[in-house]
């Protein structure tokens, strides 16, 4: 079981499953009776986004705060309140933050940086994807995060290995990412949390540790 | 690069043009066609290419325009409303047989409409995308692997016929990640063009690349030549997938994400002992015509199914000359049908146990 922190903040390239690994960590943080607010603070993405499962996570008893027009046609990012509260401690309570992808996402994260930067119990994971075309390359995505840090004006705080495709994942898929997500780490210098496996997998890839075993909840409606 | 990758629609739209050799890219963003003009942005320049964010919609069609006729593999993409700002030039492609990838990641519509997933520019790709008598090559990929494959067809297509061809998507294939595999285009061999204005080294008489005639006369004459071309574009590029049509009373058509949803809904009909099936348009001009009338010989019924208030339900019964009825399900604004809706249709069209 992974220890998180009572601030843990998504930052990625595209598509590399930031929203999926968020709603997983909500909602097993919920499941450990523990009070989550999830932010889905994606002012890029259109589709498939945190604001998008407000129902399964409200079941869960996890707070949601999303863009005001999030889940409608309005392309206008802007952001509640409510936002700017997630980044002060709350006692018990922890904070999921799903930021939107590249520095272009991580923008809007700048605003806050006074605050999360102060913040001490927290975790700010780099989530990297070894399947991911412009990220294949331990030297192309620590790139990105120096981009994205750039533009957040707050620092990672350890890589999160989220390497996977989809269904066809093997667990030897899943072992030959480990290095790659290693390597970008040393060259960021920073730890390798976890690496993040599917339960159906999960079985076929004992050896890799720290694992974080996640479902697959972000998917087209067909 | 022939590994695994896991893409975003427009990504791998991006990705295989490029290794389909094209180098030239003119765009104007809009959601939720974004990233492919983003990966251009990241991509092109390393590859010794051209990414330029033009002006407008009408300036970046125009410059497509003038690079294809440069004998270049140009492209351009946006989303409805953007595509209907670049139909003008499309007409003058068409007009001066010119070919180019142009790509719809549709949303729905009309006017600003919305950013989230349609079909309702079908009309417009397939009866009229500009003003004029003319035709374009239409192709409706399904999967993210077949968005990349039909980019590469759609080029070599155009440069073959001598057309504009357009990747009709939506904004839900856009978006939507599935691993790929792309073609590694190093080999790619580009077709001459020795009607392309890239300078005639006193070589060869001068070409001309023009859509304005001064007769009546010489433009018939062209508009007729090029109608005969695409008869034979007609007889020769149709495709369509068939899925469990050999015994299909209902057969589904649905093309793009309609056609991912309604296969689930074919399999829950066939779970129920209902003998449904689904026909694909895979290339929507040419119309896959040939493939609908031979299961109008055995389909008691036929159901389109669109993101769509009902467009190309129109081609069905024209395919098959009315001779089954041919019904129609769709959501639109932005809304997917569920595949529970279509296994509705399917009951209520009489699919017998």
């Amino acid at each position: 079981m992974f220890e998180f922190k009572h601030l843990t903040i998504i930052l990625g390239h595209y598509g590399c499953g930031k929203t999926n690994l968020s709603l997983n960590i909500a909602l097993d943080l919920a499941s450990r009776g523990k009070r989550v607010t999830i932010a889905d603070l994606d002012v890029v993405n259109p589709y498939f986004r945190t604001g998008d499962y407000r129902e399964m996570l409200e079941q869960s008893g996890i707070r949601v705060v999303a863009p005001v027009f999030a889940a409608t046609n309005l392309d206008n990012p802007s952001l509640p309140a409510a936002m700017g509260d997630i980044f002060e401690p709350h006692g018990d309570e922890y904070a999921v933050v799903d930021v939107g992808g590249d520095d272009a996402g991580a923008f809007a994260l700048g605003q806050y940086s006074a605050k999360i930067n102060s913040y001490e119990d927290k975790d700010i994971f780099y989530v990297v994807n070894k399947f991911r075309s412009l990220t294949s390359t331990p030297e192309d995505c620590a790139e990105i995060l120096r981009e994205i840090e750039s533009a957040a004006r707050i620092k990672a705080t350890a890589v999160a290995n989220n390497s996977h495709l989809q269904e066809l994942t093997t667990p030897q898929d899943v072992r030959s990412s480990v290095e790659y997500a290693k390597k970008t780490a040393d060259i960021l210098k920073l730890p390798l949390a976890f690496t993040a496996l599917e339960s159906k997998i999960i079985g076929g890839a004992r050896d890799i540790s720290p694992a974080y075993e996640i479902r697959r909840i972000v998917k087209p409606p067909f | 690069m022939a590994e695994r990758f896991l893409m975003k629609g427009n990504e791998a739209l991006a990705e295989a043009a490029i290794q389909a050799g094209c180098r030239h890219f003119f765009g104007y963003p809009i959601t939720p066609q974004t990233e492919l003009a983003a990966y251009m942005s990241k991509k092109m320049p390393k590859v010794g290419g051209t990414y330029l964010q033009a002006e407008s919609e009408l300036a970046a069609a125009n410059m497509v325009l003038g690079c294809a006729s440069a004998g270049c593999r140009a492209m351009t993409s946006s989303s409805s409303p953007g595509i209907s700002l670049k139909t003008e030039a499309i007409s003058y492609m068409a007009g001066s047989d010119v070919p180019a990838l142009i790509i719809n990641v549709q949303r729905g519509g009309p006017g600003l409409g919305g950013i989230q997933p349609s079909q309702a520019d079908y009309w417009q790709a397939t009866k009229a995308t500009g003003h004029g008598d003319f035709q374009i090559l239409v192709f409706a990929p399904a999967t993210v692997q077949e968005m990349v494959n039909l980019v590469g067809k759609a080029f070599d297509l155009g440069d073959k016929y001598r057309m504009p061809a357009m990747i009709l998507a939506d904004g839900m294939l856009g978006q939507m990640m599935e691993p790929v595999e792309i073609p590694d285009g190093s080999n790619t061999e580009l077709p001459e063009k020795p009607w392309a204005t890239n300078g005639h080294q006193n070589k060869r008489e001068h070409n001309i690349i023009n859509s304005l005639y001064l007769t009546p006369q010489a433009l018939e004459k062209l508009v007729r030549e090029r109608f005969e071309r695409y008869e034979i574009i007609k007889k020769n590029e149709q495709m369509a997938e068939e899925y469990l049509t050999d015994d299909a009373d209902i057969i589904v058509v649905a093309y793009g994400a309609s056609a991912r949803v309604s296969h689930s809904a074919v399999d829950s009909a066939r779970q129920q002992g209902i003998k449904a099936g689904l026909i694909r348009p895979i290339t929507l001009w040419p119309f896959p015509t040939d493939t609908l009338a031979k299961a109008a010989e055995h389909a008691k019924a036929f159901l389109s199914v669109e993101m769509s208030m009902g467009q190309m339900v129109d081609d069905v019964k024209l395919a098959i000359n009315c001779s089954r009825p041919v019904e129609f399900y769709g959501r639109t604004g932005g809304m997917i049908p569920t595949p529970d809706e279509i296994l509705q249709q399917i009951i209520e069209l009489g699919g017998e146990k």
